[in-house]
């Protein structure tokens, strides 16, 4: 109690001043007498609530503008109302009778009734694509057979509707109805995956040719590996590289690094449009040495070496990055040490040097690969058709197909993947150690 | 760095292979961003060199690529003084576009900035709850994949208020796709991370004694922030927001996505341009291009510079 400079001390002498005034229970007390372990705690909460107010406007508007707006469109993947919410008579009759139910004449009446109040409600279009996703070509039989409806109609309904189209018929259109007429379905998932359902309900494969997802989801794991490899082979000299040289010459070289990183990546996809392309720079060198002839053109791009090559290139930044921050601190000393204690260049380099990098290791291949992954400019513009990557695909069914459920069913999937890998990294790496040049 | 005068012949030569090695993966890096900027002098419409070029001969080079950039839109191409440029400035495609990208990355980035900055400040108190969850969902619109960004980002800003059902509220209140505050919002969104990256790496070195003495000496907490603090931090608020502009002047799939025709950028001029008819024209716009990321890189290396020596941080 005698350390004048210890404030503890300081506060419980004043404590010890306030017994003399009645309080003698012996807790510590601040100078106006509240016990000291609750003004700390208040004290410590004010500092809290004050750094949360000051993260808050920004958590508030990522929150907005971010994660609801991906929620939102994750939710797409397994709700899609587009037949229920406009043939309720219909969903009705399927959620009554059980899977496998041959429609009777009340499902037709149901049929007829829904198609003729769609049709005058204009939603017809809406229902013929949420049917079409799943059997290929019914939109039309939707949109025709409703404006026929809309004219009128008589019993028996099933002579009437088969009469008009007899598609009508078909097992498989009342099998996609019945699990539409749900508005909650993970059929979209399983579209995803390459899986259908088959009319009695089981899940089955597609047909082989019509299997698309899970190999692209492949390709865009395999590939971003392979870019993510080659990053690292070529990666790690250079940053060992600048590393090691003096701080003045290794500021020059790590120009030569960071200029590709801040140029635009348009401008850098651009120009390995233009040296790879088969009248490009690259053919014509390789054709004026002689290595090719003149009819023996290589095509280097509109395919996966084109994707390769430019991704390669445009990530490579990423992992020099992280391997050079870890590398400079890395005292030299200890290969000197391997090497006094008899080790060859090779076994100081394996056991003793290499195995220090990894942190830096991990983080750039981390890192390149979440990248990667969720590529889509790069892969747009010079993957050609065999070196599309899963985003490729989801863009597609955003602006071609109009599928929006498909596209959200398979960013789902990839964002899973990202954001498991991005858990990882945090675990590794941790967030707070990402540097940018 | 120098052979250890210990190497074995072996390990000299493997020395400087290794230098060349490193000189090939440089000229990798490096060779793809110089090549364009001859290129886009071509007198031909080709994406390659042309003899006259190797030779060297002045007819062999143009501007033309440059002009036709230029003259791209506008109304009257061959008027000459006066007329020429007013008409470039208001009709001219290009010009059009790097008016938008201005603007928009300049407003995108002081949003990014302005609540970046502050969330950065109280991500480095040592009192802050939850920080590595918060940290964790602020990094993520740069690491979640940008088409899945701008899918999410094309339905709410298609009609922002629909959530607000939920709350029986009206659901209907205008659309922020195809408007100015649509993309610098979602740009906005995108250049975040970066500023809280470098503004919390700044913050790292900072000695929040220097808060306190500022406090004990009667400062209050608006004086400290902008006498103590910020002088200190400026560098690294700076190059968050170059990184912020670079992304949002970069940026073409959200672009793609919710911005309207008169939202045109750079970037989407460029990919409109790349995918239909790609003309020597974009190369006359990738230099600019390069040009200008030179002097933004230039930019952010003084500032490193300065930052590290006004926190002491000496290089070795």
């Amino acid at each position: 109690m005698a350390n004048a400079l210890d404030p503890h001390a300081a506060i419980a002498t004043t404590a010890g001043g306030l017994t003399d005034g009645g309080l003698t229970d012996g807790a510590l007390r601040t100078a106006d007498g509240r016990p000291l372990v609750r003004a700390l705690a208040r004290s410590q909460s004010l500092a809290r609530r004050r750094a949360f107010l000051l993260v808050l406007p920004l958590l508030a508007f990522i929150l907005i503008t971010f994660v609801v707006p991906i929620g939102q469109m994750l939710q797409r993947s397994f709700y899609n109302d587009g037949f229920s919410a406009h043939m309720p008579q219909l969903s009705q009759w399927f959620a009554g009778n059980p899977r496998g139910a041959e429609p009777d004449e009340a499902a037709w009446a149901a049929l007829a009734a829904d198609l003729q109040a769609s049709a005058e409600a204009r939603t017809i279009g809406i229902v013929g694509t949420r049917i079409n996703y799943d059997v290929p070509g019914t939109r039309s039989l939707f949109t025709a057979t409703g404006r026929q409806v809309r004219r009128g109609i008589e019993p028996p309904y099933q002579a009437a509707l088969l009469e008009i189209d007899e598609d009508w018929g078909d097992p498989a259109l009342w099998s996609a109805m019945r699990e539409a007429s749900s508005p909650l379905t993970g059929n979209f998932y399983l579209a995803a995956l390459d899986r259908t359902r088959a009319d009695d309900g089981s899940i089955q494969q597609v047909e082989e040719r019509q299997q698309v997802y899970v190999m692209l989801f492949m390709r865009t794991f395999w590939l971003s590996l392979v870019i993510t490899v080659i990053t690292f082979v070529l990666g790690f000299p250079v940053a060992h590289l600048l590393a090691t040289l003096p701080m003045r010459k290794s500021n020059l070289l790590m120009i030569l690094v960071l200029l590709p990183f801040w140029t635009s990546l348009l401008v850098r996809t651009t120009s390995w449009m233009v040296l790879l392309q088969q009248q490009g720079v690259i053919n014509d060198i390789l054709t004026w040495l002689g290595v090719i002839g003149p009819d023996g053109r290589l095509q280097m791009i509109y395919n996966q070496t084109g994707t390769i090559i430019a991704m390669t290139h445009i990530l490579l930044p990423f992992m020099i990055l992280p391997l050079y921050s870890v590398m400079r601190t890395i005292n030299p000393s200890y290969v000197r040490a391997a090497r006094s204690l008899g080790a060859t260049s090779w076994t100081a380099f394996r056991r003793v040097y290499f195995p220090q990098t990894l942190p830096g290791l991990g983080a750039g291949a981390l890192l390149v690969f979440i990248l990667a992954v969720g590529y889509y400019i790069t892969p747009a513009l010079v993957g050609g058709s065999s070196g599309q990557l899963i985003s490729n695909m989801i863009a597609m069914h955003m602006t071609d197909t109009l599928n929006w459920s498909m596209a959200a069913a398979l960013a789902a999937l990839l964002l899973g993947a990202v954001l498991l890998l991005y858990w990882v990294y945090d675990r590794m790496v941790g967030i707070d150690n990402l540097k940018l040049g | 760095m120098a052979v250890p005068t210990y190497a074995t012949p072996l390990e000299r030569v493997w020395h400087y292979a290794y230098l060349v090695i490193c000189g090939l993966i440089f000229f990798f890096l490096i060779a793809p961003i110089v090549v364009i900027i001859p290129l886009s002098f071509n007198a031909e419409p080709y994406f390659t060199f042309t003899d006259r070029m190797l030779s060297f001969d002045p007819e062999g080079y143009s501007l033309r690529w440059y002009r036709s950039l230029l003259t791209f839109g506008m109304q009257n191409p061959d008027a000459t003084g006066w007329a020429f440029w007013s008409d470039a400035w208001a009709n001219a495609n290009w010009v059009k576009a790097a008016k938008n990208s201005i603007i928009i990355g300049v407003a995108s980035t002081v949003v990014a900035t302005g609540l970046g900055t502050l969330a950065a400040l109280g991500l480095s108190r040592p009192e802050m709850p939850f920080r590595r969850a918060i940290m964790a969902i602020l990094i993520s619109p740069m690491i979640v994949p940008l088409i899945i960004t701008a899918t999410g980002m094309f339905f709410f800003y298609s009609n922002p208020c629909e959530l607000l059902g939920i709350f029986g509220l009206p659901t209907n209140c205008g659309r922020l796709a195809g408007t100015y505050v649509g993309v610098i919002l979602a740009h906005a969104t995108l250049g975040i991370p970066f500023v809280i990256i470098t503004v919390t790496a700044t913050l790292v070195g900072f000695d929040q004694s220097l808060n306190r003495a500022a406090a004990s000496l009667g400062a209050n907490p608006r004086t400290t922030f902008f006498r103590v603090t910020m002088p200190l931090i400026l560098p690294g608020v700076i190059s968050g927001a170059l990184f912020a502009f670079v992304t949002s002047f970069d940026e073409v799939v959200a672009v793609l996505f919710i911005a309207g025709p008169d939202q045109q950028t750079i970037p989407r001029q460029m990919w409109n341009g790349i995918r239909e008819q790609i003309s020597p024209a974009i190369l006359a716009v990738a230099t600019l291009l390069v040009i200008f990321s030179i002097a933004l890189l230039t930019t952010v290396e003084l500032l490193r510079r300065r930052s590290e020596r006004i926190r002491g941080v000496t290089p070795r």
